[in-house]
């Protein structure tokens, strides 16, 4: 296929040369299989391009404007960086990466259980885990997936193996830094085999951004047969960066995943998160929170495909939007014919706290099944004038009155975190950033 | 303590508080009689603070200060508590958490020091007790889920916690059983003393032979149209309020 003239105009001029450098230095090290499947991505890529706002899918989100700079994707020069932030759970392992590449202070706990891999994508998973990845990289339509297909430079690989539940979280930090416009690709690669169970904290702050960056990280999750992950997605005050992070999971028969997507003080994101509960019996918790002001643009975007019988997902989305933020939500629940008794549900809840402030929910329910239980709601508003009042009487000052009521509303989501360090930690933080 | 003078009040056009006058003094016990729909719940809500009425006339003085340019939480902070008709459910906040932050912000505006946690824990289980409220409280979030009687006694429980001077009690008798009523009202009784002062809003005379008031006035069409000693309401209480608002059209000449 023949890119048209339109499709050209959408692909930043710079990336095409850029790819070609990196695949004659960067990746050229890399097995053969692995640079075809980044050239049939960048092609693919190419074919699309960026998606306009035409596109449904990006109706509310401009990334003809987050890409219009004057970025690089070729960089790996090593960051002295003096600041890793404290661990958030207690005793995670760590790993530590810099605009996509991974940081030498990665903390790796050695006593691991047998069997189960804790590094990095482009070498441990490279090398132990080739056929793989050769098998499951670019299973995904999206445009800006594809794009990572091509550019992705390095992330975490966590593996673990049938009937080890690991017991110490995974951290994976991505740090944004530096004084050039980059394009950064990382990508994260999570499996966890059968009766397994493991627990990840995906936390992308920017320490020092001094020049705009776009983060487009793609982060694929394997929940085998009888699994129990715990996904949580930090995104906290990144500081002049555009971040796109796609997430992928895909559930076996039996499994339970929950995951949470904490947005605080970002200036632009855009989350997509897609489950694909491709067994019987499968159990999806996914829930978000975003705490908005000044000119930040949350776009929060779910889908979840129910693809058999007896599934249960349930989606508990809410923001608190300030100033002149936006925000979105689009939530899809897709339900195959083969997939009966599902029950799918999904709600958002959104206070804006100005008149400025705007948010965007839309549903998308497809069901091709007759017997399953499906409901959606959303609810947008303002702080409750009534409530503000009774807790005034009573003494408090408007301000703690506000921040009692917000942080009921957030605490929601916060409950539903099921690691106690974590959730202390956000619970702390969504406090602080309540404060006016 | 509170003195009301030809206070006119309403919400968007409609004046609902037609000159009403009201003094109480230190200790005294003042319930308030009438018909429904003739303001009483307007004129509590303008004590303390509801900013959606407009007071468009008169002047309110509570303990020598103007009340009306104050702030809900100064007024609070000043001594003055309502127990509301119809206390809201706020869900996620916890009744612990915000009492404590409540005590505590009274007490930094009286340059206080922060309640002591034990001493804290200990007033609750006492005030808990004087009302008989045996829901428990903590992990449970402002009157949610709870009985329309256990909201009443969540109300006095809390008016009891933060120990005012000045106590509005409107209609905190109805919803409760013939026992809550006792209880409720006795716990009321304990706390008179004769620095606190009650308005005790009320349609039953029943809730006035527990709490006995030093005068019943009876309010109509946004005023005080009569006032007399506790036996005001049993008067009331057996002819309705046709002979007050008859001797009123009689009076006024109409
Ligand atoms: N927020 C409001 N908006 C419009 N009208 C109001 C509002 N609040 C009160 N009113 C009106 O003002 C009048 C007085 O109401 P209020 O609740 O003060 O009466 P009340 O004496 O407390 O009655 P009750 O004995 O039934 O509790 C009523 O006609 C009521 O409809
Ligand atoms: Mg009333």
């Amino acid at each position: 296929m023949i890119a048209t003239k339109e499709n050209k105009a959408t692909i930043p001029a710079q990336l095409e040369g850029e790819f070609q450098t990196l695949l004659s230095k960067t990746f050229s090290s890399e097995p053969e299989w692995l640079k075809e499947k980044r050239k049939e991505a960048f092609d693919s890529f190419c074919q699309t391009g960026l998606p306009t706002r035409k596109n449904e899918e990006y109706k509310y989100t401009d990334l003809k404007k987050i890409f219009s700079g004057n970025f690089t994707a070729v960089h790996n020069e090593s960051h002295a960086l003096n600041f890793i932030p404290a661990p958030i759970a207690e005793g995670s392992i760590r790993l530590v990466f810099i605009n996509g590449w991974l940081h030498k202070d990665s903390t790796l706990s050695s006593k691991l259980p047998k069997g189960v891999l804790i590094g990095n994508l482009a070498t441990d998973g490279l090398l132990k885990h080739a056929d793989f990845l050769k098998k499951n990289f670019s299973s995904n339509e999206d445009a800006l997936s594809r794009l990572n297909d091509a550019l992705w430079t390095d992330g975490a690989f966590v593996y673990v193996p049938e009937n080890i539940r690991l017991e110490i979280p995974v951290e994976i930090i991505h740090i944004s830094t530096g004084k050039k416009e980059l394009l950064s690709s990382p990508r994260h690669l999570i499996i966890a085999e059968k009766n397994s169970s493991v627990s990840i904290i995906e936390n992308n702050i920017s320490v020092d951004t001094f020049a705009p960056m776009i983060i487009n990280s793609q982060t694929d999750i394997f929940s085998g047969e009888n699994s129990n992950v715990q996904y949580y997605r930090l995104q906290n005050d990144c500081r002049n960066v555009s971040l796109i992070s796609s997430t992928h999971v895909k559930q076996e028969k039996n499994s339970h995943f929950d995951t949470n997507t904490i947005t605080l003080g970002n200036e632009w994101t855009r989350n997509n998160l897609r489950i694909d509960l491709e067994g019987e019996n499968c159990e999806s918790h996914l829930n978000g929170l975003f705490v908005t002001n000044g000119t930040a643009h949350t776009d929060n975007h779910t889908s979840v495909l129910h693809n058999k019988p007896n599934g249960q997902s349930n989606q508990l989305y809410k923001g608190i939007l300030d100033g002149r933020s936006t925000g979105i939500f689009n939530g899809k629940i897709f339900v195959e014919r083969d997939a009966q008794k599902t029950n799918a549900y999904q709600s958002s809840k959104n206070i804006l706290l100005s008149d400025d402030a705007t948010i965007n929910t839309k549903p998308q329910l497809e069901i091709y099944a007759d017997d399953v239980k499906c409901s959606h709601g959303s609810s947008t508003g303002k702080l409750d004038e009534d409530a503000l009042f009774y807790l005034r009487t009573r003494g408090l000052s408007e301000d703690s009155a506000r921040r009692l009521l917000l942080y009921a509303f957030a605490n929601d989501v916060l409950n539903t975190i099921k690691n106690e360090s974590l959730k202390n930690y956000l619970e702390e933080l969504v406090n602080e950033r309540l404060e006016k | 303590m509170l003195t009301i003078k030809n206070l006119h009040a309403g919400i968007s056009e409609k004046e609902i508080l037609k000159g009403f006058n009201l003094e109480v003094k230190a200790g005294e016990v003042h319930a308030i009689m009438g018909p429904n729909g003739s303001g009483k719940s307007t004129l509590s809500n303008v004590l303390a603070g509801k900013k959606e009425y407009e007071v468009t006339a008169g002047e309110v003085k509570f303990k020598g200060k103007d009340l009306l340019v104050m702030s809900p939480e100064d007024r609070a902070r000043e001594g003055l508590f309502l127990a509301f008709q119809y206390p809201i459910e706020i869900p996620g906040v916890s009744n612990i958490n915000f009492l404590k932050t409540a005590i505590n912000e009274i007490r930094a505006y009286k340059k206080m020091q922060p309640i002591d946690a034990k001493d804290f824990l200990k007033l609750v289980k006492e005030k808990q007790a004087l009302v008989e409220l045996q829901v428990t409280l903590a992990n449970r979030s402002v009157n949610e889920g709870f009985s329309g009687g256990e909201k009443k006694r969540n109300e006095i429980f809390q008016m009891a916690m933060l120990e005012p001077t000045l106590c509005i009690l409107d209609e905190t008798d109805s919803g409760l059983d013939i026992d809550a009523l006792r209880i409720v009202a006795n716990g009321v009784n304990k706390l008179r003393s004769k620095n606190r002062s009650f308005v005790v809003i009320t349609h039953y005379q029943r809730l006035l032979d527990y709490i006995i008031p030093d005068f019943v006035h009876v309010m109509y069409d946004g005023r005080i149209v009569k006032s007399g000693a506790k036996e005001l309401a049993l008067e009331l209480e057996k002819k309705g309020y046709d002979w007050v608002k008859e001797k009123l059209a009689v009076g006024s000449g109409q």
